[in-house]
């Protein structure tokens, strides 16, 4: 019966079970989730393995790919990555074994399938750490995995984070929405909550696997958010490791909604869950950081402000009867007023940004319409507010801009009481 | 002759009487449903009450656009409203129950006919609430994505998509309801199609442009990178 209902359960393919048991136990696993990559991954592969002979020559290690059904030959160029086609001038060598695994675990991309994938061939192979690389992650080196894993692998951390060199305005919304808020509720200073780069222990991985989110399917989108606020519910060891500077793939969608849903959705979501995890948590403490400091690079960008301002005011003309239900009158009152003034500079300030996105994840703790659609009713009002920091950091040095970052990271700190009244009204 | 009056008055009596008694004991009974009736069906409404309040129907139907067009009517809330609806159709079925004991000719096959139509009647409320549901969803998915994408006229987008479901929800309602189902389906049809080809004919001389730039944006035609601005990512 137990049997049955492990077989029905598992996310593993008949296949890929094979495979695995040949493999049999390994102390260290690499995954790497890909759809259509074929013009990176030949790289990413190559330096993954040279990283692995490098820095984990005694320990068993294997690759595993989850592929959401790649048409270009993604699987079999990783699949071919077996330690008999190092490169010969390489003067790398393993003393133990070396295994590639590839498997399509749908014939649809679905990150959160693929993590799940990872997760439970690492718990099959009783793997002591693991390492998640994103196939779009170009810039990597074969240092990247000593970095991510060392620290599960010799210093018994759960959950190591990347912390990368970034230009000022990249990733806004982490900067501005998934940094401040995840460490003013949770009390941890994590500066990339949601990672496509990152390592975690066979422990944090087993128990994440038992998750209720898995089968109720949050988990699917966001995953990688989920495991780094389950890691911290959990109160596992988590580090922070700089992986140098941060460049997106030429895939890499600017399109803000599927973000949202991956990072403030999942962020949403948690917090029902585990409320009683950060509900009395004060302040934020600073993690174990390895590596570099990370720093704010200062290139001018051609950036299309107007733009954003113009689908703000937009935003909340026509979406008022939407905000009616999600926002608090007063709050409403202030974005349309702000929505609506020509005469003055347009400024969305930290404190009506933080009462918004707080009065959001009420809404979205007591469902007054569609999660889903909360989630993008949001996007039109961080437009609003990524105008705002674009404007207020457009000469700033980079100390500015951490500044900056800095004070809206404590008026998340300071205004949590008011979500704890709204949660609970 | 006087006699004869007088027997032929008496005899009407005693058949009135013999009547009366005849159908007095059936009255009784009558109201005795009637009133057996009407304790069910208040019983009924307090517990259908009670779980709509548990469910939070009042919150679905606010969600549905429903209880705006209540308010706008002057009614009371879907709660109370279903819960009084509930009540005066067990009622009315006990009444009718009743009035069949009394043996009226024809008006049993009349109250088995109303028997026969109280599931068309639940199923089309239930068309009709379920439909008005995925009107307001629809209608405010349709506007979300409209704003996200920056299109044009967002709430034009969304007035239509709640209109072609809230259209096409009524036909389903009217077609359950057995009320004038040719009519409505080739009303229907008509009107459908004339709304498919207004948009086809507004979208293909009105909108050529704007198709024109859509699919130029879309799939990157002509010069690409020539005063492009660079792209934000928000992660």
């Amino acid at each position: 019966m137990a049997e049955a209902k492990l077989a029905e359960e598992s996310v593993l393919t008949d296949d890929l079970l094979r495979q695995l048991i040949n493999v049999g136990e390994v102390d260290i696993l690499v995954g790497v989730p890909t759809h259509n990559n074929a013009k990176t991954i030949g790289t990413i592969v190559e330096t993954i393995r040279d990283g692995i002979l490098k820095f984990f020559p005694r320990e068993r290690a294997a690759i595993i790919n989850a592929d959401g059904g790649s048409r270009d030959g993604t699987p079999e160029l990783i699949a071919n990555a077996a330690i008999d086609d190092a490169r010969p001038n390489s003067k790398l060598y393993t003393l133990r074994t070396f295994h590639s695994i590839s498997t399509q675990y749908a014939s649809n991309p679905a990150r959160g399938t693929a993590l799940r994938t990872i997760m439970a061939a690492a718990e099959l192979l009783r793997a002591r750490a693991c390492a998640v690389i994103s196939p779009e992650s170009t810039q990597i080196t074969a240092d990247w995995l000593t970095t991510l894993l060392r620290p599960i692998y010799t210093e018994e951390f759960d959950l190591v984070l990347p912390t990368y060199s970034r230009h000022r305005f990249d990733g806004i919304l982490l900067t501005n929405l998934l940094y401040p808020m995840t460490r003013a509720l949770y009390g941890l200073k994590i500066r990339e909550p949601y990672a496509l780069d990152f390592a975690f222990s066979g422990r944090l991985g087993s128990q994440f696997l038992t998750q209720n989110a898995w089968h109720d399917g949050t988990a699917q989108t966001g995953s990688e958010t989920q495991l780094t606020l389950a890691a911290i519910a959990g109160e596992y060891r988590i580090c922070q490791s700089f992986l140098g500077t941060k460049e997106h793939g030429e895939r890499h969608s600017a399109d803000l909604v599927p973000a949202m849903r991956q990072t403030v959705g999942a962020l949403f979501s948690s917090l029902d869950p585990n409320f009683s995890s950060w509900n009395a948590r004060t302040g934020s403490q600073p993690i174990p950081t390895t590596g570099d400091v990370r720093e704010f690079t200062l290139e001018p960008l051609r950036l299309n402000r107007k733009r954003l301002r113009e689908m703000f005011s937009t935003g909340i003309a026509e979406l008022e009867s939407v905000f009616q239900s999600i926002l608090s009158p007063s709050t409403l009152a202030e974005l349309q007023q702000i929505a609506r003034a020509e005469n003055v500079p347009f400024r969305y300030s930290a404190e009506l940004w933080v009462k918004t996105v707080y009065e959001f994840a009420a809404a979205y703790h007591k469902s007054v319409i569609s999660r889903d659609h909360i989630i993008q009713a949001l996007a039109p009002l961080f437009r609003g507010r990524a105008f705002t920091f674009l404007a207020e950091n457009s000469n700033g040095s980079a100390a500015d801009v951490e500044n900056n970052i800095e004070g809206l990271c404590l008026e998340f700190e300071r205004t949590k009481p008011y979500l704890l009244e709204i949660w609970k009204r | 002759m006087r006699q004869m009056i007088i027997d032929e008055l008496t005899q009407a009596m005693q058949e009135l009487t013999r009547g009366f008694a005849h159908i007095l004991p059936r009255i009784i009974v009558l109201v005795i449903i009637a009133f057996a009736g009407w304790v069910v069906a208040y019983l009924l409404k307090m517990f259908l009450r009670s779980i709509l309040r548990l469910i939070r129907f009042d919150k679905l139907s606010e969600n549905a656009g429903a209880s705006q067009l209540l308010t706008k009517a002057a009614l009371p809330s879907a709660t109370e409203l279903l819960s009084r609806f509930a009540f005066w159709v067990a009622w009315l079925g006990f009444i009718l129950l009743g009035v069949s004991v009394l043996g009226i000719l024809g008006l049993q096959d009349e109250i088995a006919r109303f028997f026969l139509f109280l599931p068309r009647l639940f199923v089309a409320l239930f068309i009709l609430f379920f439909g008005l549901l995925a009107a307001s969803f629809f209608s405010r998915a349709a506007l979300l994505a409209a704003v996200n994408a920056n299109l044009p006229s967002p709430r034009l987008l969304s007035v239509s998509a709640r209109t072609i479901i809230i259209v096409f929800v009524l036909s389903m309602v009217f077609e359950e309801l057995g009320i004038a189902e040719q009519t409505v389906l080739v009303a229907f049809g008509t009107a459908f199609g004339a709304v498919m080809l207004g948009l086809a004919i507004a979208f293909g001389t009105g909108g050529k442009d704007l198709a024109q730039q859509f699919l130029e944006k879309r799939f990157a035609f002509g010069k690409k990178d020539e005063g492009k601005e660079d792209e934000l990512s928000p992660l």
